[in-house]
């Protein structure tokens, strides 16, 4: 931290020479160790991820609606294509959006703030994090245009179809693919030994365990889950990347290899990372919540410890995944039992933030909407697993359009409507200006009504026994019929819808950061320590001596003993 | 809306876990959606009217948890009652087959080895198709499901079966089929550029029809 001070300093005396200019801006923006300019940077390469996402969701869906038509600004998608296509989405959207605007961009924007440090404890491992993230997006997408075409395995990266390019015939494609997440898992294990280790010690003084703002125990309790959940898929993607260039035989049953021990592998991150996304997200929500329903949390305690209870189940659970995939058949009864526990701490959390509503004062503010958007949606992706991890009801659902649907319940919610709530409740303290306040419910409006007809007849064809990842359905004379592609055209055509609603949130951005009203420091009357500086946050977040002392927990809304309905964590006695 | 064929003796057993769990997560789900909009209906911001202050620990506060909390872990003993049961029916346990036949999965098409007139695996009237698998209703079949390169996925909608193929393994499972029929065969694990192509048809005869089918293939193949 003392790192830090340094900096500003430095700033200061570089600051003053005209042609230390240029330098100073790519000091500034591009070389930064500011933690909220690094978050930034997540942000925005993860938005820029997002639009590919969902440009690749795009092609695939008309293809699959339309099949064999030239797909405007794109043309006709091919077998190979297609596969590439859904791979790269999915990896894209958990790996590229999901963790980089959840937990990089808003973890490295809200911690130090939140808990009113000047900084990340190592600055430089930050920068460097982002760095080595920038550098696995850059590779990920050279993997698309490479000899051979972008790989095709699928997100999960089965081999052996992916540990051989005879197999896949992407040899190029799938190396670089899997470079590209090890590089990303690297990135966001230096991020995560940063949030870790700044919550644990720089908070403000008078700030103990349980006056920590959900959120970034959420996010640091997300860090610790991914840290100890993806040591054994670097280690299985090693393995994977030499049977792909060395030629050796860890996946290959001809020479005693396993497929079966990367799906364990895989899985056994798998299933945590669900929650490592989920979790951001669920404390995005409070954060949210309490602000708007000008209530205390019911239950403080309740969602931390539920989050760790769900995030230590979630280490017994990666089988539910393999139920089909030739493990012993008993293992699935066990699987199933401690897939359904987790249901419990999950369903407690859910019922604590419902009931934090009750008494409050509700205000529909646009990020209000989109936290109670999460809550509602979240419960449909919630009640869905529980087909899928009842073994004997997943024989039917593996793999088919019903396990999309369930995934994209839960994914949408966490990566999308979580990240437009963060994003809308923040906008103030990031660029100190409000966004237009009926643009952001149009754009609002235009995204979640959309989503649900985009997945709903998903659910419906999955019921009807369509598979996932297949290019055409024509193929299959039960899944061919016209009732069968109606419901195809009304998922692509409801995405269309919600595409285009998107122009509104980029255009709102655009106008409300240079037109949009002046913020002021808080203009949430929230609790919470970063809404006590100025906007944006000056470099160092606080002059050094107006550091906040904290005296209260974060979520003191509707106090009797007060006239406002507010007390902020800082206000002394 | 769509119309499910059920065409094995335990595709009802599996259609009534899942419409069993529909039930149990569809009342749980109405009620929380319920609740959830009823709160913020009631509760929306009145002008003059402050929040309470609820610390959430009086007791009568605290069974509003306590209490769904409880009915969840019911819940779910039955749920695992019931999916475990339809599991050891359909994956634990292997009834005495009358027929047994063999299904490989290659890049990108489905082999099947029937058991020809002798009814007996691997010997030389073996029938083998690409593609199309003949069986006869209401007989219990064991099948032997194998792959040649990549992992693929054997799965039968109308039987509501599904058992991933491994190369180097043989994994047996079985099924009855209880209707006549011509029904689709999905690969339903990624297995390339052609896993949307690798389409199978399963064809289901009465007893006549499947002898008929059997010896009219063994004069196709024998020389
Ligand atoms: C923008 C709206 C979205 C649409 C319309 C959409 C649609 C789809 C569809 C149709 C597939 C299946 C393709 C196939 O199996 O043939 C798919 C796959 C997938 N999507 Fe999305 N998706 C969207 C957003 C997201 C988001 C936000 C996430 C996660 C954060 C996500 C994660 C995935 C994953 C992991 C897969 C599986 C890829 C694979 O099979 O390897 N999607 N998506
Ligand atoms: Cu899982
Ligand atoms: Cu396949």
């Amino acid at each position: 931290m003392a790192d830090t001070v340094a900096d500003v300093h430095q700033h200061e005396a570089h600051g003053h020479g005209d042609h230390h200019h240029d330098q100073s801006w790519l000091e500034k923006y591009v070389f930064s160790t500011d933690h909220k300019i690094i978050g930034m940077q997540y942000m925005f390469t993860g938005m820029f991820m997002a639009v590919i996402g969902g440009y690749m969701a795009y092609v695939f869906r008309m293809q699959l609606a339309f099949p064999g038509i030239s797909v405007p600004g794109f043309g006709q998608v091919s077998p190979g294509e297609y596969n590439a296509l859904i791979t790269n989405h999915g990896t894209i959207m958990i790996f590229w959006v999901a963790m980089p605007v959840l937990i990089a961009a808003f973890g490295n924007f809200l911690i130090p703030l939140m808990i009113g440090a000047d900084d990340m404890v190592f600055p430089r491992i930050n920068r460097l994090s982002f760095q080595i993230f920038f550098l696995s997006s850059i590779v990920l997408l050279v993997s698309l245009f490479v000899e051979g075409g972008g790989f095709g395995g699928a997100w999960t990266s089965y081999p052996p179809l992916s540990a051989n390019g005879d197999y896949n015939q992407t040899q190029l494609g799938a190396s670089l693919w899997l470079i590209a997440v090890a590089l990303e898992f690297v990135a966001f294990l230096l991020g995560g030994i940063n949030f870790i280790t700044t919550l644990m010690n720089s908070r403000a003084p008078g700030m103990k365990a349980y006056d920590i703002p959900l959120v970034c125990w959420m996010i640091v309790i997300a860090s610790i889950l991914f840290m100890l959940s993806v040591g054994p898929l670097l280690a299985g993607a090693v393995m994977l990347l030499f049977d792909q260039t060395l030629g050796t035989g860890f996946y290959d049953p001809a020479r005693g290899g396993d497929p079966i021990l990367w799906q364990h592998l895989f899985w056994f991150f798998g299933h945590p990372e669900v929650y490592v996304v989920l979790l951001p997200a669920i404390g995005i929500t409070v954060e949210v919540m309490a602000t708007f329903a000008r209530k205390k949390i019911f239950g403080y305690k309740m969602v931390l410890y539920t989050a760790v209870a769900t995030g230590v189940l979630s280490f017994f659970v990666w089988a539910h995944h393999q139920f089909i995939a030739g493990i012993d058949p008993r293992m699935a009864n066990v699987f199933t039992i401690t897939t359904l526990l987790i249901s419990v701490p999950i369903a407690e959390m859910l019922f604590v933030m419902i009931a934090t509503l009750y008494g409050g004062s509700i205000r529909l503010t646009t990020p209000m909407l989109w936290a109670l958007a999460f809550m509602a949606e979240f419960l449909i992706g919630g009640v869905t697993g529980i087909f899928l991890g009842a073994s004997g009801a997943d024989i039917y659902f593996h793999d088919t359009y019903f396990v999309l649907a369930h995934f994209h319940y839960t994914f949408f919610p966490i990566a999308i409507i979580g990240s437009f709530c963060a994003f809308t409740y923040w906008f103030p303290k990031m660029f100190g200006k409000m966004m237009n306040d009926t643009l952001g419910k149009i754009h609002f409006w235009g995204t979640v009504i959309p989503f649900n007809f985009i997945f709903i007849p998903l659910f419906v064809l999955g019921m009807g026994g369509q598979h996932r990842r297949i290019y055409n359905f024509q193929h299959f004379p039960q899944i061919a019929g016209p009732e069968y592609f109606q419901l195809r055209e009304i998922a692509t055509i409801a995405l269309l819808v919600m595409l285009a609603f998107q122009l509104v949130f980029f255009y709102n951005i655009i106008m409300s950061w240079m037109r949009g009203e002046k913020a002021g420091k808080n203009p949430w009357k929230a609790n919470t320590l970063e809404w006590t500086t100025e906007s944006p946050a000056p470099h160092g977040n606080w002059p050094v001596d107006e550091l906040p002392t904290v005296y209260r927990g974060p979520y003191e809304y509707g106090h009797p003993d007060r006239e406002e309905d507010y007390w902020p964590q800082n206000l002394p006695g | 809306m769509l119309e499910l064929v059920q065409a094995s003796t335990y595709a009802a057993s599996i259609d009534n876990l899942i419409l069993f769990i529909g039930i149990i997560v569809g009342v749980w789900f109405l009620l929380a959606e319920g609740l959830f909009f009823w709160l913020i209906w009631k509760f929306r911001a009145k002008p003059g009217e402050k929040s309470q202050y609820l610390v959430g620990n009086e007791k009568h506060v605290k069974r509003w948890i306590t209490i769904p909390h409880a009915l969840v872990l019911v819940c779910d003993v039955f749920i695992v009652v019931g999916a475990v049961r339809v599991w050891y029916n359909v994956k634990q346990q292997l009834p005495e087959p009358d027929s047994v036949i063999r299904v490989t999965g290659q890049q990108w098409a489905w082999t099947f080895q029937h058991p020809g007139a002798d009814n007996e695996l691997d010997t030389s009237d073996d029938i083998f198709t690409v593609n199309d698998l003949h069986v006869e209703v209401e007989k219990t079949y064991h099948f032997k499901l194998e792959s040649r390169d990549v992992l693929h996925s054997f799965s039968v909608p109308v039987f509501r079966l599904k058992q991933d193929a491994i190369p180097g393994r043989s994994i047996t499972g079985w099924f009855e089929p209880t209707l006549t029929g011509e029904y689709d065969v999905q690969c339903a694990e990624i297995c390339g550029i052609g896993h949307g192509v690798m389409a199978a048809r399963i064809h289901i005869e009465d007893a006549n029809t499947h002898a008929a089918w059997i010896s009219s293939a063994s004069a196709a193949t024998t020389p």
